[in-house]
């Protein structure tokens, strides 16, 4: 791979390597916000889905969601910002902070133009977009918000990510499904590639709203099962849909030479990545997940020997579990690797939801423990894979994460322990 | 060896005519193509004027069902590749599909269908828990604007890296930068690459009421879109699209490919200063336009022509105008500078692509197009705008610029191919 040059303006005793690392981690998830709190929780296998509680879910056929709970916004986001800004960006805001705590990095003391922000969305402010369209359609258009042209757009996540954090170094934000939780952090890696110093990166997601909640129903992949323990079961006989949330985590990736210099420790190095699309449907052409996780580890230089696990998309739709469990069992042979999604936990939180995979993955290598899959009673007879159904401790040097988005987006991750670690040298 | 990237086909659905060869016309004839809103009635809104593409899906080439299931963003980004791809003679059915790659740029996804949809299961308005039972089965992609890149990719046939970027009114230059850098790093050899944006809804021109940023000048909407002149007062909202053939140049070359330009620098830089707001140095555009300037390996004396963003608000023209000196220094003074939007409007997303292929053709032919309606430049605004009628002139290398919500900065550069270089 290339590399752009860095900037001329660098300090002349440059350290940086191109080599982009996780120095923190902020999320918020059904299952625990905070990372602390969340990967307690993941290790122990605790479960945030129940019943919606953000508007009367009785007269849909889906009533399960995976909710933020015990965190109040207007407690860390000042009042103005609270009343331009929908929960989904409200969300992104809290996590992002978390991730420069948990990286104890001050961009402020940071070039100008060295740190970046990259984002993914799924939906934007939907709840914001919805009561403004009520106001537009009910009242009339001069009861629509003035805030409105800029808090359900895309971009606002990371353009008030910008603004809150004086982040002013290229950015952007992409929309492929739930696969654009791994598209940004391929893109804040290129960031780093091309000189920039610490990059936020990550997504969060929340359309909890009902005109979000009729939208995602009509994908025809939300599980109508009422029971929170086996509405949401890839790879399990009984897989029949998934059920959605909200959340996701925000982290923060670091150039390794400048966060090693300023004595920053590093999760994870964010070593492959490979982007694929499906053929059209009807198309006699084969699914091209496969071939995204052959690039990601032909990226990462890596075989599929060395990958210790695998945060697998979990789709829970038997046509979409057969594929991966075929494009896993194509690359890594039969039960040829452990395999988990701690997603059942959670629920799929669209873009946000690849990202906390990527959250969990490195935790899971600094920690050397893989999370469990939650809820899994009979795996499929045809699906000759590990799954991983409790923690499991052992040696983890790399993790492959892997999404899928709607309509055919395929991406994968390599996550490796960092440079400088123990184990490298 | 570092890979170069060749911009090989157009395509383009823009207001005033479909297809990039009736865009082309009008903007060198500096004809406007903004008028009364004629989707809808305007009159409740504070800004009644649009500029509207005349398209007719069918005409166009898309089945009844593409034309069912697609937001009309869509559809102009599914006509715009096909003639880009066509334009630019390759054969994609003898390369491999996960080698080709789509990126489409939008500001705003799939509006307007979501506010059609809305409409319905809310019963205009009326219901907070909205009756999913009356949404259309192919909601959720509107909801999810990937979908704009999936009918590409499936249209295509493209099984390559695929994605939608979405930074607001810059995304147009940012999803050509993205996709050129995906041909860089060889993640992809030819990418089908640009924007689209169908906005002119009436969520749109009520949010954009809101906080006064299109122009009220209902009463001319032929001269309503008035960049860098002393009476402007807002933009005028656009839709549109351009979609490009990207290829890795060595890939075009040995094709024996027409190549309108290479992509030569691109960069991005946020204010993060205001979500509308814009500081009025334009140290961040500038710090953008030097780096996209570095890339390409340019001096500032070697621009032959910007395109502005020049949106048309009174601190947008102002604020570019004070980028473009702090980053040209005097040449500023010396090198044509012009809005299209003067003629399209201003289509959120897709204008940074709809003005990339300005800029390819003004190399092509050596023509420069024009600000239109621009009788009395604001004395804050003291360059060369090329006011009412095109210029002919050598074109070798072209910044272009955006600018938009969230303070989003972008700026690329575009060098005519020389056929002997390497």
């Amino acid at each position: 791979m290339t590399v752009t040059a860095a900037d001329p303006a660098a300090p002349a005793a440059d350290v940086r390597t191109g080599r982009a690392v996780i120095t923190g981690l902020g999320v918020v998830a059904p299952n625990g916000v905070g990372v602390r709190d969340y990967w307690a929780a993941t290790l122990a296998g605790t479960p945030g889905i129940g019943r919606l509680t953000r508007f009367d879910p009785s007269s849909y056929p889906v009533q399960l969601a995976g909710e933020v709970t015990g965190l109040e916004p207007a407690e860390h986001i000042p009042s103005r910002l609270m009343a331009q800004t929908d929960r989904t960006t409200q969300l992104s805001l809290i996590a992002a902070e978390q991730a420069f705590a948990d990286a104890a990095l001050d961009p402020a003391g940071l070039p100008e133009y060295e740190t970046s922000v990259v984002t993914a969305s799924a939906s934007g402010g939907f709840e914001f977009g919805q009561r403004e369209l009520e106001n537009l359609w009910s009242k009339g258009s001069q009861y629509v918000s003035a805030y409105q042209s800029f808090a359900w757009f895309y971009a606002v996540n990371t353009g008030q990510i910008s603004i809150r954090h004086g982040l002013r170094g290229p950015s952007g934000v992409l929309v492929s499904d739930q696969a654009g939780g791994l598209d940004v952090a391929a893109q804040a890696r290129r960031y780093v590639r091309a000189g920039r110093r610490a990059v936020v990166t990550g997504g969060v997601d929340a359309s909890l709203c009902p005109w979000g909640w009729a939208a995602q129903l009509t994908s025809g992949r939300l599980s109508t099962r009422p029971d929170p323990d086996r509405a949401y079961v890839p790879f399990d006989v009984e897989a029949c849909g998934f059920v959605p949330g909200e959340g996701g985590a925000i982290l923060l990736v670091e150039d390794a030479g400048t966060a090693a210099q300023r004595g920053a420790g590093a999760y994870a190095e964010i070593t492959g990545y490979a982007a694929t699309f499906d053929p059209r449907p009807g198309s006699p052409r084969q699914p091209t997940l496969r071939t995204a996780v052959e690039r990601a580890l032909a990226d990462a230089g890596l075989t599929p020997g060395d990958i210790d696990v695998v945060f697998a998309d979990g789709a829970g739709l038997p046509e979409l579990d057969r594929i991966e469990v075929a494009a896993i069992t194509d690359v890594f042979g039969r039960y040829g690797v452990p395999v988990t999604v701690p997603k059942t936990m959670t629920g799929r939180l669209y873009s946000g939801g690849a990202a906390l995979d990527l959250a969990t993955a490195a935790l899971s290598l600094r920690d050397g423990v893989i999370p469990p899959t939650v809820n899994l009673r009979h795996l499929a007879p045809e699906y000759a894979i590990d799954v991983v159904r409790q923690a499991r401790p052992g040696r983890i040097r790399n993790a492959l994460v892997v999404s899928r988005g709607y309509g055919g987006f395929n991406s994968a991750v390599v996550l490796s322990t960092p440079p400088g670690s123990i184990s490298e040298h | 060896m570092t890979r170069r990237v060749a911009l090989t086909g157009i395509g383009t659905v823009a207001p005033g005519g479909i297809g990039t060869k009736e865009f082309w016309e009008l903007i060198k004839a500096g004809r406007t193509a903004t008028r009364r809103v004629s989707f809808f009635d305007p009159s409740p809104f504070r800004s009644q004027v649009a500029a509207e593409c005349d398209f007719d899906p069918a005409a166009n080439g898309l089945t009844p069902q593409q034309i069912r299931r697609m937001d009309r963003a869509a559809q102009f980004a599914v006509v715009s590749s096909r003639e880009a791809v066509q334009d630019s003679g390759v054969e994609l059915d003898e390369v491999d599909p996960t080698r080709v790659g789509v990126a489409i740029g939008s500001a705003v996804g799939c509006t307007m269908s979501l506010e059609n949809e809305y409409t319905v299961v809310s019963d205009g308005g009326r219901r907070w828990l909205v009756d999913h039972t009356y949404g259309v089965p192919n909601l959720y992609s509107y909801l999810v604007p990937g979908s704009l890149a999936t009918e590409v990719a499936w249209d295509a046939g493209a099984e390559g890296p695929t994605t939608v970027v979405s930074t607001g009114c810059t995304s147009g230059v940012d999803t050509v930068g993205y996709a050129a850098q995906l041909i860089r790093e060889g993640s992809a050899d030819i990418m089908i690459a640009g924007a689209t944006d169908a906005p002119i809804s009436p969520i749109t021109l009520a949010c954009f009421d809101a906080i006064k940023a299109t122009t009220p000048r209902n009463n001319d909407p032929a001269t309503a879109s008035r960049p860098f002149d002393r009476s402007r007062n807002g933009f005028v909202l656009g839709e549109g699209s351009a979609v490009f053939v990207l290829e890795d140049l060595e890939h075009a070359r040995r094709r024996g490919a027409e190549i309108y330009a290479e992509i030569a620098g691109f960069a991005s830089r946020c204010n993060a200063y205001h979500m509308t707001g814009l500081r009025p140095d334009g140290r961040e555009m500038s710090a953008a336009i030097d780096d996209a300037l570095r890339q390409a390996g340019a001096a500032a004396t070697d621009v032959d022509y910007v395109n502005a963003h020049g949106s048309g608000t009174k601190q947008n023209d102002r604020h570019e105008t004070a980028a473009m000196k702090r980053s040209l220094g005097d040449h500023a003074y010396r090198t044509p500078v012009s809005s299209i939007k003067s003629m399209v409007g201003h289509s959120l997303g897709a204008i940074g692509s709809i003005e990339i292929a300005a800029c390819a053709l003004a190399i092509r032919d050596g023509v420069v197009p024009p600000t239109a309606n621009l009788h009395e430049p604001d004395p804050e605004c003291d360059l060369d705008y090329v006011p009412l009628e095109a210029r002919e002139r050598r074109v070798d290398a072209v910044l272009s610029v955006a600018s938009g919500f969230g303070g989003f900065q972008s700026a690329m550069v575009l060098q005519r191919h020389d056929r002997g270089s390497r």
